[in-house]
């Protein structure tokens, strides 16, 4: 079959990869820079093409807790928002976490702290990667570093999600949502029917019939050692996906000496900084995480263990994921950061200068 | 003894779809009562494989643990959202919310507004005893003024601490709002009177009317510190007057 190409924004992108990843459900509320993500469906109106609902919440908090009640029914579901949204629906993301339901959150990062910045950011990492709301949990994030990962990220997002009966974010930001870039699109794939639910999500709340009890979906354990057991079982479920799913590119890393770790909009930077270093004749390369939960700590264990004489983290923020690379590193080479925030973006120039600085 | 213990003798018995869980209330509470009321309602419309209901955090939190359909337990006044949600997934199904007076007229008043507002078709139980049971009774929306509570200890201070919310009033006057009554549940005669709305709010709601909404104004007994005949008495007495049982709305016509 020919290709689709089409050219669109990393926030329509989603939005359409969504419809055609068989999305059930959509429930937002505006915020800049992803706002176009609840207009373009609107405007497409899945309704009429598969039956897919979208509907504008009164608050980014009614907006999660309708993705609960969705994913609560097995249905495909997903919200998105930026920053400030975001922060207001991580109670919901915290339930769903400890009911362990599946859902597509999309985080399109603005700068904060407070209402910020409507410019591009990536100061939620923290947020994103150490669970977010309260409570011992993960969510599974990918993070798209273009258009095309956008779409892609939509279909792997929920198929993740209920792999593992877990909420998947995308966490983009500004840059992304709003750059349109060449995009081929997913095939449409059905929504679930409802015999489907009933048999691949059996703990789903359909309504009960006399062939098996009833169904509940509650993320409450009053006994101690109950939920004592329920997080064991959570963080088993973390293990295993740290295990499997793994996500991440090398550019020039095979004979490098100093590598930049940087994701999303970052990575795209720094890819341009290595070319001019390499133009240089230095040996720099680039891992980029392209999942930050799971995050890709044997590939940089391996990188130590070639040698590489310091690791640079390129990031929109004051430097966050640079903990999770210390951790790693544990010491045993130089670890620095480099980034901009408050909505500024850095320029391969000013990537490749602070490359040099560690040299 | 035997010779009474017939079945055309039999009054009362357990609701069909209550699970063999005993209810976890303190003596005298309305919630038991209103549970079995809203499970033998579905029973007797053949509803338990469509029924999906939502508890919210409150002393009706472990509801799933007595009703023996699909539930839900939902964040602190978030009930109407998921069940907006599911609503709109699966229009088919009868979908429920039962909530208290803390979550649904405080933390949850924008879902509940808002829920309203669109018409989901849905049913929501509003279980009204003036205070926060689950908590150790603190003050509620609903406290009456002069009532005392854990955070309002010289009773409730109109001045600083407002004064009772009539929620049901409010949310009646919008128009996805098809239904919507003040009820009691202890006594039989005012039970009687609530099975019959129980069962109106449902029929509107398989025949997709829009939103019905059923207040319940009940004692909780540990939260005014009172015995439970003691808290029905002050019930009637204090509460009837600030929350006028009856009819408000009525096939999507304010009533007065
Ligand atoms: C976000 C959040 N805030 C506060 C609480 C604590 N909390 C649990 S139940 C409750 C009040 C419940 O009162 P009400 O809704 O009137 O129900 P009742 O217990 O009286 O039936 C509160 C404040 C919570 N669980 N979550
Ligand atoms: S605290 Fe009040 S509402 Fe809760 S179970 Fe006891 S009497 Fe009922």
């Amino acid at each position: 079959m020919q290709k689709e190409f089409k050219l669109m924004k990393g926030n329509e992108a989603v939005a359409e990869a969504a419809i055609r990843a068989g999305c059930d459900g959509y429930f937002g509320y505006p915020i800049t820079p992803q706002s176009e993500i609840m207009e373009y469906l609107m405007l497409e109106q899945p309704e009429k093409r598969t039956g897919m609902v979208v509907l504008q919440a009164e608050s980014e908090v009614a907006a999660i807790n309708m993705v609960y009640g969705g994913a609560g029914c097995g249905k495909r579901v997903m919200t998105s928002s930026s920053s400030p949204g975001i922060s207001l629906k991580q109670e919901g993301i915290s339930y769903m976490a400890g009911a362990e339901l599946p859902c597509l959150l999309v985080n399109i990062v603005r700068g904060g702290p407070g209402l910020g910045t409507i410019q591009p950011s990536q100061q939620d990492y923290f947020q994103s990667v150490k669970g977010g709301g309260h409570g011992d949990y993960r969510v599974i994030v990918l993070a798209p570093a273009s258009v095309q990962e956008m779409a892609d990220f939509a279909v792997l997002g929920f198929d993740l999600a209920f792999k593992y009966r877990i909420p998947t974010l995308i966490l983009s930001d500004g840059i992304i949502g709003q750059m349109m870039e060449k995009v081929v699109l997913p095939e449409q794939r059905p929504r679930f029917t409802e015999e489907e639910i009933r048999k691949n999500t059996p703990w789903a709340t359909v309504g009960k019939t006399p062939d098996r009890e009833r169904n509940v979906i509650s993320s409450l354990n009053l006994i101690a050692c109950n939920q004592e057991a329920h997080v064991n079982d959570l963080k088993k479920k973390y293990d295993t996906i740290e295990e499997n799913e793994v996500r991440y590119e090398t550019y020039q890393c095979d004979d490098a000496e100093h590598v930049i770790i940087a994701y999303g909009s970052s990575a795209r930077i720094s890819r341009k900084a290595v070319d001019l270093l390499r133009a240089e004749g230095r040996k720099v390369g680039l891992l980029r995480p392209i999942t930050l939960f799971p995050f890709p700590k044997k590939q940089i264990s391996d990188l130590v263990a070639k040698k590489v004489k310091g690791f640079l983290t390129v990031e929109m923020s004051l430097g966050q994921m640079v903990e999770d690379v210390k951790l790693v590193v544990n010491g045993q080479t130089k670890v620095e950061h480099y980034g901009r925030v408050g909505g500024s973006i850095p320029t391969p120039e000013e990537v490749a200068d602070a490359v040099k600085s560690i040299m | 003894m035997s010779s009474i213990a017939k079945k055309e003798n039999l009054v009362y018995q357990r609701p069909a779809l209550r699970t063999e869980k005993e209810y976890s209330f303190c003596p005298g509470c309305g919630h038991g009562t209103v549970h079995n009321i809203i499970l033998e309602v579905i029973e007797e419309m053949g509803l338990q494989e469509k029924a999906i209901g939502i508890t919210p955090v409150g002393c009706a939190v472990l509801a799933y643990e007595f009703m023996n359909i699909d539930m839900q337990q939902a964040a602190h006044g978030r009930a109407p959202a998921l069940a907006t949600a599911i609503n709109r997934m699966m229009p088919d199904k009868a979908v429920f919310t039962y909530q208290g007076d803390g979550d649904l007229a405080a933390i949850g008043t924008a879902e509940t507004i808002h829920a309203c507002n669109r018409g989901e078709n849905i049913v929501i139980f509003f279980v009204n005893n003036g205070i926060y049971g689950m908590t150790g009774g603190q003050m509620a929306p609903t406290t009456l003024p002069g009532m005392p509570s854990s955070t309002s200890p010289y009773g409730r201070d109109v001045e600083t601490m407002g004064g009772p919310m009539k929620i049901t009033e409010m949310i009646s006057q919008l128009d996805g709002v098809y239904m919507s009554t003040r009820q009691a549940a202890h006594t039989p005669a005012y039970v009687r009177k609530l099975k019959k709305a129980i069962r109106q709010a449902f029929e509107n709601q398989q025949a997709r009317k829009g939103l019905s909404f059923v207040e319940i104004v009940t004692n909780c007994a540990s939260g005014w510190k009172k015995t439970p005949t003691d808290a029905n008495k002050w019930l009637e007495e204090n509460m009837f007057p600030v929350y006028p049982l009856g009819d408000i709305k009525i096939d999507g016509k304010l009533v007065k």
